[in-house]
């Protein structure tokens, strides 16, 4: 069993907070002392970005911090690795991988998901490998007894949505906006609705991310949601960080989010 | 099963190919899927799209045997396919045209594109200003500066060009800001890719606008040669010239066919774009293919004297051939293709792009080990024009 079930069921109605930083980003040897700091600081769920040299579905801030990661070498195994670290100190907060497939396919799925299990992951979010195409990772995924996370957006159809649901695990990512990550212009009223249909489909949670800048517009979108995704507004300012210390302080804004959900 | 019969009705040539494409994406690209499946048989579409083949593009374009070059290198008949002679100059504005028809037929009313060389750019800024579409052409800040001409030309066109200054400024951050711009405008927008390269359906669809080019060889040859040629040779980057040519031929075994993918300095050097050739199977740009990266799967940097070649994946069916053994993948360098220049342009009158020369080169090479009488067919799939500044530049000449 993931951590990601009873992460929700404890939630009882509160809306759950997910940070999502890129592992790396913006030094190596912060990445653990951040996540720490983030669960401290209210995280119910954390986000792990594996760095990739061309994250099509990522805005600026977010392609920033990839390439601030690839040049301080992280790749997937050292992701691994931080998990694992983090993992010394943390053994309930679910933490989930996100990226895009090519450093999964190099790695090897089998390989991969052994030790993402090994190193305490619960979940994998690879944004160019839509249910379609997943069908072999799922497998894998399942027998570990780990999630697959999909997304949902603006643009899937009813139809797909169900189909999407009938694989997916631990929670439903849904995407705010028609963009890349960090985009303006959340439309909080039709993420609502939207979101409350996904809801009469499904049982599992949805979560919603792209476009959540700050805490007015977590509380807007998050009314129909069960959680809320914090990635570029939170990666921007971890980038401007100068130190390990600047760094875990500024993942604590994000209890005022918490809040006032 | 037929080569001509793939992909299956899930985009997928054999372990290649596919949708690997981000949510947002997935609706309109089932859409685009549905509109191509549906046009693909339409009479009336069909219609359209050879009358404009025909009386803008200039089609057929000529099966010209290079009789010089064939005596120079004192071996097989080595014929010119000669896509440099369409309008704007390359084969690219087969593929423009007919997705720009869809398009229009869909109802979009805004076309992006991304471009390398310019070539693509410039094909998709003619066929919206002809249409009269607002059109956006993304474009590495390091192409923008070796091909300052096609920049040119595609805003006397009319199109905003913008410049792509993420990764490594070339064509593959070109094709992902292109995507980030979709996806934000998926609505209202077309995105004209220009190879056989990206989710279902762009490989398919982008080979099928292209496959007159082999289509008209096949003709061209029984009336020149009296029977089919003995081989085929195109040069390979994403692959839509190649896979244009070759389509057509893909059954007939007794035809062999080489894809000649870009050296660079040597592929021993790592300084190459040679995805099939030393890249290995992974997935990008939303489909999976060999691409060029690293062990931890990050793509990486290619180079190759000619832009337009200077990608690190490949069309998905290449990869796909390459596996089943069907075509043979080689690689020409740098120099090489400077030398295959020089000569065409010298002893035939013809002034190939850097792209189409490595075609021209590995030709010569394999006219070499073939007897007289045997018939190659070389794709010139582009003229030279655009490359004189980027020669001059190499060669310390100033223009």
């Amino acid at each position: 069993m993931s951590r990601l079930n009873p992460t929700f069921e404890q939630l009882q109605g509160c809306k759950a907070l997910i940070p999502f930083i890129t592992a790396g980003h913006p030094k190596a040897e912060w990445t653990v002392a951040i996540m720490h700091a983030l669960v401290e600081a209210g995280a119910d769920v954390i986000e792990l970005g594996i760095p990739f040299s061309d994250p099509m579905a990522d805005g600026e801030v977010i392609q920033l911090s990839s390439e601030q990661a690839i040049a301080n070498g992280v790749g997937l195994k050292d992701v691994l690795l931080l998990v694992q670290l983090f993992r010394e100190r943390n053994s309930t907060t679910p933490i989930v991988l996100m990226g895009y497939l090519n450093p999964v396919e190099c790695f090897g799925y089998a390989e991969f998901v052994d030790q993402a299990k090994n190193a305490g992951v619960d979940a994998v979010l690879l944004v160019d490998s839509p249910v379609e195409e997943s069908a072999h990772l799922l497998s894998l995924l399942k027998a570990a007894d780990m999630e697959q996370i999909f997304l949902v957006a603006p643009t899937t159809t009813d139809e797909r949505t169900k189909h999407i649901t009938a694989h997916a695990g631990g929670f439903l990512y849904y995407v705010a906006l028609k963009g890349v990550t960090g985009s303006a212009d959340l439309d909080a009223e039709s993420v609502n609705v939207d979101i409350q249909k996904i809801k009469n489909q499904t049982t599992l949670p949805v979560a919603v991310g792209f476009g959540v800048k700050d805490a007015a517009s977590a509380v807007a979108v998050a009314k129909q949601a069960d959680a809320v995704v914090i990635g570029s507004a939170l990666v921007k300012k971890l980038g401007q960080c100068e130190n390990e210390s600047d760094a875990t302080r500024a993942a604590k804004p994000i209890r005022t989010a918490l809040n006032s959900l | 099963m037929k080569y001509a019969d793939f992909p299956d009705d899930r985009g997928h040539f054999g372990d290649f190919g596919g949708i690997f494409a981000s949510e947002t994406l997935m609706h309109c690209l089932q859409e685009l899927k549905q509109a191509y499946k549906k046009f693909k048989t339409d009479e009336t579409f069909q219609a359209q799209f050879k009358k404009d083949l025909a009386d803008y593009v200039g089609r057929p374009s000529p099966l010209y045997l290079a009789e010089r070059l064939t005596q120079k290198v004192g071996g097989a008949n080595i014929w010119l396919k000669r896509e440099d002679l369409n309008h704007t100059g390359a084969h690219k504005i087969n593929n423009t045209v007919g997705q720009i028809l869809l398009a229009k037929a869909m109802g979009k009313k805004r076309i992006i594109a991304e471009t390398g060389a310019g070539q693509h750019g410039v094909a998709t800024a003619t066929v919206a200003a002809r249409l009269g579409l607002e059109c956006v052409v993304y474009m590495g800040e390091v192409d923008i500066a070796r091909q300052a001409i096609n920049v040119f030309r595609m805003k006397l066109l009319g199109a905003e060009v913008r410049s792509v200054s993420s990764g490594s400024k070339t064509l593959k951050d070109a094709l992902n800001e292109a995507m980030r711009d979709w996806v934000t405008n998926v609505d209202d927008t077309f995105y004209i890719i220009g190879t056989v390269a990206g989710p279902e359906p762009y490989p398919e669809m982008v080979r099928d606008f292209n496959a007159v080019i082999g289509q008209e060889v096949k003709k061209q040859s029984a009336e020149k040669m009296g029977g089919l040629p003995d081989a085929l040779v195109a040069c390979v980057g994403g692959g839509s010239n190649a896979m244009g040519l070759f389509h057509d031929f893909l059954d007939d075994a007794s035809v062999a066919i080489y894809g000649v993918e870009a050296g660079g300095h040597g592929v021993e050097t790592g300084e190459h774009a040679a995805s099939i050739t030393a890249g290995k199977v992974g997935v990008l740009h939303g489909n999976r293919t060999y691409v060029m990266s690293d062990d931890d799967g990050q793509i990486t940097e290619t180079h190759s004297i000619s832009a337009g070649l200077d990608y690190p994946g490949v069309g998905p069916e290449h990869a796909f051939l390459n596996h089943t053994g069907r075509a043979q993948y080689v690689t020409i360098n740098d120099d090489e293709a400077l030398d295959a220049f020089h000569t065409l342009t010298k002893i035939e009158g013809i002034l190939p792009a850097l792209e189409s020369s490595h075609a021209v080169a590995y030709g010569m090479k394999l006219a070499r080990n073939l007897p007289k009488g045997a018939n190659i067919v070389v794709n010139l799939s582009g003229r030279g024009d655009k490359d004189v500044h980027t020669i001059a530049a190499i060669e310390g000449v100033t223009v």
